[in-house]
């Protein structure tokens, strides 16, 4: 019943041989029972009020604010079923305030954000025309800084809107092609140390239409518990057999790939045509970072293949931002077919894959995003090239080195300080995503709610995105961030954490002293 | 009766302490067998190896921005192959409203719009197309491909049925198969064949009336094919819906500031009211110059995409550059409807004077922007077609007229369409530039099919 806290030292490094270079820290500590009660408390709660106003919806005595079906299309057969959407209308609904909130500003360290009011509690919202100033933003994914209007950090990127305009109207593999896709697929190559690279113009399609393309019938893929959607979507698309493995556990690993090499395929037993296996670079819910050094002894042994999607670490984990890879100190060569999207670290849209020449050339003529689907715009095309350039230090300042490094200080300070002060955070040590767990539903809407009275806009997640007794604040830190911004959010942490008991940890500074040695942490300048 | 109890007895406890008999068709192999069998296991390469003269390797390189004189491959030729309809590719207007956005919003947005992704550029071109297409609300997406295929399954799930074009394209495919519905495809553009699967499917509800309160149905639709370059015929589709109670989704891409007198898409060619039309879906990459789509439709229909939409929830919003580049391309539609009647005059100009060359037959209505060339007779095989295609292309690109080939990936397409050239028109393309590429192509079917 009472956790442990799971915390993986030199222990792990030492069963696995020298595969960890460091020390591999991660915290999934579990909150005591009575939290765990209360959470299901408030959603009984929950429930129950919403069984109730559906009721009165039913019977008239409430208003019904939600869109209805049209009167000539009463008899089809009903769009949506009523119980679908109870969570939605009844639990969701009273908090949907603090999602979509609209901002008129670059999504830089701090933004602003438009006032927006309801009169018939959540149902409608209306803006008042006055935008909030200058609140801090640890919400967006902007790990490296390069969301920013600075005219000569542009500069490129203007002139290239100018020359090219803003559509391209046609797909690669017709008319599509143009001189600056080559150009970054070169760039892409070269910053990531393989020998080809392919650009997609959205980073969700390009899982969703490219494993499709690797991987068919009689393949079997095995997929971490807690991928993304567009893995997910992915995967079901290509029509392989799927086998979900515990997150991060690679003991439930290595027995799916024993057991499906052993027995092959269901009821045929014919071997399977290959295996892939699935996972991120860093998990954008949990903040953990995939053990990549076993994983890879995993893949050599049994023969499999690995598919890593570095959307949340490339640029912002490894001492030169090159991503997970770099991260553990291990060679791309290792990894089989390496994606990622421009979306968080470079500030711009889009994914890419990369890897062998073979696997790129035979994405270039059999994915479906390069036949049926629009090419990148180049403007976006010339924001990657430049923000690329400046992290490999080829427009001749040290600013992309500069701005990991400060990832990386922000990360640990922050992280430390959180840990301090009692909170509960998941995750790696060294990730720059951080989930605070909140656990209790009325918690959400009143975190979120006071953060940006105070003028910071935080994000919060609830079911379904995560799993029903674990909803989580979850702050990203930026490199664009200063130190007093960081100060700011603490500071007004600390208050709420003390106003609304989220405090929960059972682990404060104090009682193990040989996690919190202040000279591992502080990094040498 | 002592007796029979206890034998009772000792009979359960045997059960309960005997080994469970496992119903599993394995039989326990030893460690060393196991070992052996990983040992001996190979699996196939990652990806086969692709011929190096394989057609899509060789693609053409645009140098420069894909407008109306085009420099592929290093020569200059006139534009015939990019979907950039009403030219607003290379608009002033367009671009700097790109640039305005730029310089106020940088280039990403940096999250999804459930997570300060949302920006007030987003919200104004919803409104917008919402506006223009005169239905209650208007959902964006950041791809084009994306839109339609995130659409179709947050609708209909397992067990619904779906009823769709032969000739739909490759995204509505993706929908569909992400969907998991039963799919029933008709023949296309046969509203007879249509109608006999309708009528096969009540007798299939008669026999299962409870089943059938819950089956959602659906048609999917395009305006404008691009496969077939033909219209669907909407008048008969909206009687057959309200016959027998199925909704439609149609998706616009190719009829979108194309066909009607304002450019409002295949409805107001009809005269249809829209909300006869359950879901509208286009991508702005074609008349608009820009990237991303739109779903738009009653607020019943689209507020429900804002939670279940795919490609929507779990993606970056569209870049504001785009939004704004597209946001200025709707001004410029609303200000100068005389656009549409322009392209459609091209349109029938050159469709006519494609008509009659030997070896080659056009395919696609009059008024329609993007037309194909399909060999009058095969020469046996796919890929002896597409490499006589190709030597026509290259013939018409080397005297200055850049097409291309419609391309499909062959194995993944439900009803592959034969292979073509693909002509596209513009407003920018004059008439001695129309001309000049319809009788090119005829000097080039004279010199290579003959």
């Amino acid at each position: 019943m009472y956790c442990l806290l799971q915390v993986l030292l030199q222990k792990n490094g030492v069963s696995n041989g020298t595969l960890y270079k460091k020390t591999f820290i991660e915290h999934f500590e579990q909150a005591p029972m009575y939290v765990a009660v209360f959470t299901f408390v408030g959603f009984a709660v929950g429930t129950i009020f919403g069984y109730l106003r559906d009721f009165m919806r039913a019977w008239g005595l409430e208003k019904r604010n939600i869109a209805a079906e049209r009167e000539q299309q009463k008899d089809f057969v009903p769009l949506y079923q009523d119980f679908e959407n109870f969570y939605t209308r009844n639990l969701y609904l009273r908090i949907r305030d603090n999602w979509n909130r609209p901002i008129c500003s670059v999504p830089g360290p701090q933004f602003d954000l438009m006032e927006r009011v309801t009169d018939d509690y959540n149902w409608t919202f209306r803006f008042t025309g006055r935008t909030i100033k200058n609140v801090i933003n640890m919400g967006s994914y902007n790990y490296l800084g390069f969301a920013e209007t600075d005219v000569n950090a542009l500069k490129t990127v203007t002139i290239e809107l100018e020359k090219y305009g803003t559509g391209v109207c046609s797909t690669r593999q017709e008319m599509g092609t143009l001189d600056k896709h080559v150009e970054l697929e070169k760039l892409v190559a070269t910053f990531l140390g393989v020998e080809d690279a392919m650009v997609f113009g959205m980073g969700f399609a390009t899982n969703s239409m490219n494993i499709p393309a690797l991987v068919g019938k009689g393949c079997l893929i095995l997929s971490d518990e807690l991928n993304h959607t567009s893995l997910v979507l992915g995967a079901r698309l290509s029509g392989a057999t799927i086998r979900i493995f515990k997150h991060n556990n690679m003991q439930s690993l290595e027995k799916l790939l024993r057991d499906a090499i052993v027995y092959g395929q269901p009821r045929t037993h014919r071997a399977w045509r290959k295996i892939i296996i699935l996972v991120e670079g860093i998990y954008s819910m949990e903040g953990s970072i995939v053990r990549l050094p076993e994983i890879v002894s995993l893949k050599n042994k049994y023969k499999a293949y690995l598919y890593l999607d570095e959307a949340h670490s490339i640029g912002a984990v490894g001492a030169t931002g090159r991503g997970v890879v770099e991260y553990f100190g291990m060679s791309p060569d290792d990894v089989d077919v390496l994606m990622g999207t421009f979306t968080k670290s470079f500030g711009a849209a889009g994914g890419y894959i990369a890897g062998k020449k073979g696997l790129v050339d035979f994405l270039r003529t059999h994915s479906h995003s390069a036949v049926y689907a629009t090419s990148m715009c180049p403007a976006v095309a010339e924001q990657i090239i430049r923000a690329m350039k400046c992290l490999m230090g080829l427009d001749g300042t040290t600013q992309g080195l500069q701005r990991v490094r400060q990832l990386e200080k922000n990360t640990r300070y922050f992280r430390r300080k959180l840990h301090e002060m009692g909170f509960i955070i998941y995750g790696n040590d060294d990730s720059p995503v951080v989930p605070l767990l909140l656990y209790m539903p009325g918690k959400i809407g009143a975190f979120a709610r006071r953060m940006l009275e105070k003028n910071i806009g935080v994000v919060v997640v609830g079911f379904p995105a995560t799993p029903i007794t674990e909803s989580r604040a979850r702050f990203c830190v930026s490199a664009a961030h200063t130190r007093e911004m960081l100060d700011t959010v603490l500071n007004a942490l600390d208050e709420l954490g003390d106003f609304l008991h989220l405090k929960y940890s059972r682990y404060s500074k104090s009682s193990h002293p040989e996690l919190y040695e202040e000279s591992r942490l502080e990094l040498e300048d | 009766a002592c007796k029979t109890e206890g034998i009772l007895i000792l009979w359960i406890i045997r059960l309960l302490f005997s080994k469970t008999y496992k119903l599993q068709e394995r039989s326990d192999l030893t460690l060393k067998e196991k070992e052996e069998l990983i040992e001996e296991w190979q699996p196939e390469p990652l990806v086969p190896p692709v011929p190096k003269d394989h057609p899509a390797l060789n693609y053409n390189i645009v140098s420069g921005p894909p407008t109306h004189i085009i420099t592929v491959n290093g020569k200059e030729c006139i534009n015939f192959a990019s979907f950039n309809f009403l030219g607003l590719l290379n608009n002033e207007k367009v671009k700097s409203a790109a640039q305005a956005s730029l310089k106020k919003y940088g280039v990403g947005t940096c999250g999804p719009r459930g997570f300060y992704g949302t920006f007030d550029v987003h919200l104004e071109l919803e409104e917008r197309l919402a506006k223009f297409m005169r239905t209650e609300e208007a959902i964006i997406y950041s791809y084009g491909f994306a839109t339609i295929a995130s659409a179709i399954p947050a609708y209909s799930k397992r067990g619904d049925i779906v009823f769709v074009d032969e000739a739909a394209c490759f995204a509505i495919q993706k929908g569909l198969q992400a969907s998991r519905s039963n799919i029933k495809l008709f023949k296309h553009n046969d509203m007879a064949d249509l109608e006999r699967l309708l009528k096969e499917q009540e007798t299939e509800d008669q026999k299962n009336p409870r089943k059938a309160r819950v089956t959602r149905r659906f048609i999917v639709v395009e305006g404008l094919y691009m496969n077939t370059g033909d219209i669907c015929p909407l008048p008969e589709l909206i009687k057959l819906k309200y016959k027998y109670k199925v909704r439609i989704f149609l998706e616009e891409s190719l009829s979108f500031g194309v066909l009607g007198e304002h450019g409002r898409g295949i409805t107001e060619h009809f005269g249809i009211n829209i909300d006869d039309i359950d879901l509208i879906s286009a991508n702005m990459e074609n008349s608009l110059a820009s990237i991303g789509g739109f779903c738009c439709g009653r607020s019943f229909i689209i507020d429900h995409q804002r939670l279940s939409g795919q490609g929507y929830c779990f993606s970056a919003s569209l870049p504001p550059l785009l939004a704004a580049a597209a946001i200025e391309a709707l001004n410029i539609m609303e200000d100068s409807p005389d656009i549409f009647q322009t392209l459609r005059a091209k349109c029938e100009r050159i469709h006519k004077a494609l008509q009659g060359i030997s070896g080659l037959k056009v395919v696609g209505e009059s008024f329609s922007p993007a037309l194909h060339l399909q060999l009058e007779e095969s020469c046996g095989s796919r890929e002896n077609d597409v490499k006589l295609l190709k030597r026509v292309v290259d013939y018409c690109m080397n005297s200055g007229i850049a097409l291309t080939q419609a391309r499909y990936l062959e194995k993944e397409e439900k009803c592959l369409p034969p292979p073509s050239i693909r002509v596209v028109i513009t407003v920018e393309q004059t008439e001695q530039e129309l001309d000049k590429a319809a009788s090119l192509l005829k000097e080039a079917a004279q010199s290579v099919l003959n």
